[in-house]
């Protein structure tokens, strides 16, 4: 049965920040808003992430959307009533090359001036942070100790719930197949489960965003590309930090269960929608961790996935409403740290659509960025 | 007498039917839920016993219900026994 009914407002992608913009705008009375997923709740790479939480980064806008975000984390459990497990165990970022140095030490002034209280640090003092890292190679590092982890499925299931409890319409398993647009005008979101009339649109699908914008008629230059990652069987807790290496592109950390979850880029990815699992990941990721730490030997692995990193070309998200269609909010372009800063925007995205002056200003992220300016890149991406 | 489902996570089936009476009604959102089927087994145990309890809570069958990907390694791998080198 085909029906057609109205909203407000339709968010599209229930991840961390279809949620979480619902959640925000039914909490100042904005409930009119249908949410749509094409699967379940949090089953793209909101779910399907590391949890790392790091304000540790290059560009001035990405510090500041994490720091924030950090703050508001840390006040999640009791806004939400739930348990989100936010370790504030820091993050430990180790350098490998000269260059690495030079950038490094950029970024921690950039983070100090903004208020960040990371440090430039020697492998000696990484080593007393991890005592069974192998510095061998290890030329430097840095560390935040309020970065951390999350475990992102209690923050995605408790924004729905909140925003469900306000009168939010969650849809999960409906997915969109087309936008009408009327000259710059929105007029519908058509779903394989019928039509809703709407003006106004949030591209929240992450990995599957440009494809969303691509119905109407806007073009986004993110592109997805497969993360891999896997999981330990759990042991007792000896690491305190996230440890993170740019040049290795591998990222890992052990969380309160004792499971230790990391992930490593392939250099060589292809782009496109695969979320399949690799023997090559599976044998990179054991050689780059064993020689890190040696003591991971004789760990089991029991579980490798993959999710999408939505990927732009300065690694920056796109933010705010795009030229070609009015009222039409994209929330994506996050390029492997979206869930690390999904709180303030979707605190800010909600402002947008309520028609405020943000509380923050992100017009440094708007996707007119590409056309023609000289980009500012984010370098500190893992994988 | 309480019946213990997903051994690895220690959940039972009480914690189950509460995740449900709580809206959790898929086994994939519940697997999230309860880190059942996540433990060493990978749900080999697990996700069979509650296919059939989802089933019989929601009223559907079980061959309609969506369960979790099976993923690499089928058995637990150490890190060392992968990070060897070819032998071919």
């Amino acid at each position: 049965m085909t029906v057609t009914e109205s909203a407000r407002a339709v968010i599209i992608g229930g991840g961390v920040n279809g949620t979480g913009i619902a959640y925000h705008l039914a909490k100042r009375g904005y409930t009119d808003v249908v949410v749509l997923e094409k699967g379940y709740l949090g089953c793209g790479a909101s779910g399907r992430n590391g949890g790392g939480i790091r304000q540790q980064f290059s560009t001035k806008e990405n510090i500041i959307l994490a720091m924030e975000s950090t703050r508001m984390f840390e006040k999640l459990p009791d806004e939400l009533d739930t348990e989100i497990e936010f370790e504030q165990g820091g993050y430990l970022v180790l350098a490998f090359t000269d260059e690495e140095v030079e950038q490094f030490k950029k970024n921690v002034k950039l983070q100090n001036d903004l208020g960040l209280k990371s440090s430039f640090i020697s492998a000696e003092e990484a080593r007393e942070i991890v005592p069974e890292l192998n510095i061998s190679k290890v030329l430097a590092g840095t560390f935040n100790s309020t970065d951390g982890t999350i475990y992102p499925f209690p923050v995605i299931y408790g924004y729905a719930r909140a925003a469900r409890g306000m009168g939010v319409d969650i849809r999960e398993h409906t997915t969109v197949t087309d936008i009408v647009t009327q000259g710059r005008t929105i007029r519908a979101v058509k779903t394989d489960r019928g039509t809703i009339e709407t003006d106004t649109v949030v591209n929240a699908a992450g990995g599957w965003s440009a494809g969303i914008a691509r119905m109407a008629g806007v073009e986004l230059p993110n592109r997805p590309y497969r993360h891999e990652i896997m999981v330990t069987e759990p042991f007792k807790r000896f690491l305190e930090p996230m440890v993170i290496s740019f040049q290795h592109g591998i990222y890992f950390s052990q969380s309160r269960h004792g499971n230790v979850v990391g992930g490593i880029g392939n250099p060589h990815e292809e782009q496109g929608i695969n979320q399949r699992s690799s023997l090559w990941f599976m044998r990179t990721m054991a050689k780059t961790l064993t020689e890190l730490v040696p003591r991971f030997s004789a760990v089991n692995m029991i579980r490798q996935w993959a999710g999408l990193y939505d990927t732009t070309p300065d690694a920056q998200p796109i933010l705010g409403e795009v030229p070609e269609v009015e009222r039409f909010f994209q929330v994506n372009g996050f390029s492997g740290h979206g869930f690390m800063v999904s709180p303030v925007v979707d605190k800010v995205t909600a402002e947008l659509i309520l028609g405020e002056t943000p509380s923050m200003n992100i017009d440094g992220l708007s996707v007119t960025r590409f056309k023609g300016m000289d980009l500012e890149m984010e370098y500190s991406v893992v994988g | 007498m309480t019946t213990v489902v997903c051994r690895c996570e220690d959940i039972t089936e009480d914690d189950i039917l509460e995740a449900i009476r709580d809206g959790y009604r898929e086994i994939e959102v519940i697997k999230r839920h309860l880190r059942l089927g996540m433990g060493p087994c990978q749900g080999k145990t697990c996700i069979p016993i509650i296919e059939r309890i989802v089933a019989r809570e929601t009223g559907c069958k079980t061959q309609e219900l969506d369960i979790p990907t099976a993923r690499p390694p089928s058995r637990q791998v150490s890190f060392s026994l992968l990070a060897g080198d070819d032998r071919d």
